[in-house]
């Protein structure tokens, strides 16, 4: 029997058995509702409802009540308590974006970020590179295995333990005494900003390795040779065919790295000691601290404003590299 | 010759470099938490195992371990569920408004945690709701769920959709096909995605630590233990625990991964993300 005479004889005998197969049995349907429930759009539909409710309310909603709160009055209730007033203003954000500490707290933030992007791209691209290219297809998981090991253990007692690390008499230092290399103790911890970057750009190296080394195995190998044919050098193939074909990878990886770790909070705590926060830490303060959730807000979504226009930018300035390469 | 050596010498030295880097801070754990004194710092001092004992014997640690547990077991569960019925839907369907509501789902990826937690308080406290291990569950499932969404589309892209029409034309319905077709071969990404759900939820610390209220959570109990000196060792024996536990967890994971998609007939490519 015919493969479409098959399935026309089998929509007709058990009707409703194809309820997920909508192209099939639209002949067998007669009302416009039927057929809309039965359609792939339907089904589809109907699974997406409830995580999408769920997101819905606790994400959509909320986002916006930040926005929302961000506009409103921090001030005293009836009762005394500290509460938010639904008194339209615009002075939270006047206050953030004049106030020179949260300019300076946002301008590090930023700082820290990218330096941190810059450092974690910049180290993880030859890993990638060398897995890709250069390791075994068989061993190829293992290496990625070994390599996001250390980003899935506890994130707080990693933090705590590069302060362990880079601390007054810490184990750097004092292993640098001890073989004599180093006469006093030293510390990084004095530099927040450096304490901090190091300790970022450990947290987010597997982000970076895996996006670029994704983008490294869809590279053609035939392109490679093709240039090495053309006289090109081994380097120049790597300058003017492999990096422009990865770009996409990298940029991945950079925003990947940039966007979550402006917002980080527990690494200036835990490595500044408080006296190096940034703009998170200045959020959690207003937040959780004085209890002012519409100043907290405010800053919650200039930071993201702030974000959302540096990747923009930085997205557009690469935009040659991300055309065509949605393979 | 000898520099040409040399030179393809260079990468792999450098890539072993870069993951002594990535594991320096995790082999100190055990160091530390093996080392008879209470400063973190070498010479060490002699070895002893009093710090596990120390920590066995704290309620307060016990407590929050099963908070975190009850969360991250509740967080597993709902976030593959909601995976599940996500990376179904976008993988196998068209429906108008696909690509938005993927993005909102996924959009926790890429969301500082600050603002999640954030956001989620400003709206808890609004309508009156108290701070408790139910409120970071909600949390956990909204910033754990992509992650479940991830694992479970590449389990159900790498499905053969002829094995389940084969089963259409053999008289099953859509839901004897699931469950006899889709369930089994997709098995293995939701033991994953579930065990991945579950140790992120676990390590998690800023939604844990805005929206817990008087349950502390594992995460925040570390991170309250760090202002107190002595009792920096007692958490480098439970890190050391914590670790051994989360590989175990996760080399089970790719396991499973692996032989899913071994039997869907694909190819391994790649890790988690």
């Amino acid at each position: 029997m015919p493969a479409a005479e098959k399935s026309r004889d089998n929509s007709g005998n058990d009707n409703g058995r194809h309820a997920r197969t909508g192209h099939r049995d639209r002949m067998s349907d007669t009302s416009g509702w039927g057929r809309f429930r039965r359609s792939e759009a339907a089904t589809g539909l109907s699974l997406i409802s409830l995580p999408g409710a769920y997101v819905i309310f606790l994400l959509a909603v909320p986002l916006f009540t930040v926005l929302l709160t961000s506009f409103y009055t921090d001030g005293t209730n009836d009762a005394g308590v500290k509460a938010v007033l639904p008194i339209l203003t615009g002075e939270n954000y006047a206050e953030v974006w004049t106030s020179p500490i949260y300019r300076a707290l946002m301008l590090r933030s930023l700082g820290i970020s990218m330096s941190v992007t810059l450092a974690t791209v910049i180290l993880a691209y030859p890993v990638a590179y060398y897995v890709s290219f250069y390791v075994a297809p068989s061993k190829k998981s293992l290496w990625l295995f070994l390599i996001t090991i250390p980003f899935w253990t506890s994130y707080i007692i990693r933090v705590f333990l590069w302060k362990v690390v880079l601390g007054y008499n810490g184990v750097f230092s004092s292993l640098l005494t001890e073989t004599g290399i180093l006469a006093e103790p030293i510390s990084f911890l004095t530099n927040g900003g450096v304490a901090i970057t190091i300790t970022l750009a450990h947290a987010y190296a597997p982000f970076a390795i895996l996006p670029i080394f994704v983008a490294l195995e869809k590279i053609d190998r035939s392109y490679l040779e093709a240039g090495q044919d053309l006289g090109e050098t081994k380097w120049t193939t790597f300058l003017r065919v492999t990096l422009p074909l990865s770009m996409a990878g990298v940029i991945a990886a950079a925003m990947i790295v940039f966007i979550p770790t402006v917002g980080d909070y527990v690494t200036p705590d835990l490595m500044g000691g408080g006296k190096y926060p940034m703009i998170a830490n200045a959020m959690e303060i207003q937040m959780l601290k004085l209890r002012h959730q519409a100043l907290g807000s405010a800053l919650a979504v200039s930071a993201m404003g702030i974000v959302a226009v540096v990747t923009v930018v930085f997205l557009l300035c690469n935009r040659r590299f991300l055309r065509g390469s949605s393979r | 010759m000898k520099s040409l050596q040399a030179k393809s010498l260079l990468l792999p030295i450098y890539a072993v470099a870069y993951l002594i880097f990535l594991y320096a801070p995790i082999l100190l754990l055990p160091v530390f938490a093996f080392n008879d004194s209470v400063i973190l710092s070498f010479p060490l001092g002699g070895f002893t195992a009093k710090w596990f004992g120390v920590m066995w014997q704290d309620e307060q640690l016990w407590n929050a371990l099963k908070n975190s547990l009850i969360v991250a077991l509740a967080t597993a569960a709902f976030a593959t569920v909601l995976g599940l019925l996500a990376a179904r839907a976008t993988t196998r369907f068209r429906f108008p408004g696909k690509g938005g509501m993927l993005g909102l789902i996924m959009l926790p990826l890429v969301l500082p945690e600050m603002i999640l937690a954030m956001s989620l308080l400003v709206v808890f406290l609004g309508i009156g709701l108290n701070m408790s291990i139910l409120t970071v569950i909600l949390g956990h499932v909204l910033f754990t769920t992509p992650l479940a969404v991830a694992i479970l589309s590449s389990a159900f892209q790498s499905l053969d959709k002829s094995l389940e029409e084969a089963a259409y034309d053999l008289g099953e319905t859509p839901a004897s096909t699931f469950r006899l077709i889709i369930l089994p071969l997709v098995m293995p990404g939701i033991v994953s995605s579930f065990l991945i759900c579950f140790t992120v939820s676990l390590d998690e610390f800023i939604i844990a630590y805005f929206l817990s209220g008087t349950d502390t959570m594992l995460s925040a109990y570390i991170y309250g233990q760090f202002r107190f000196p002595a009792n920096v060792p007692k958490v480098m024996a439970l890190g050391t625990i914590l670790v051994l536990l989360s590989i175990c967890l996760l080399a089970l994971a790719e396991y499973t991964r692996r032989r899913g998609i071994a039997r869907t007939g694909g190819k391994s490519s790649g890790g988690f993300l």
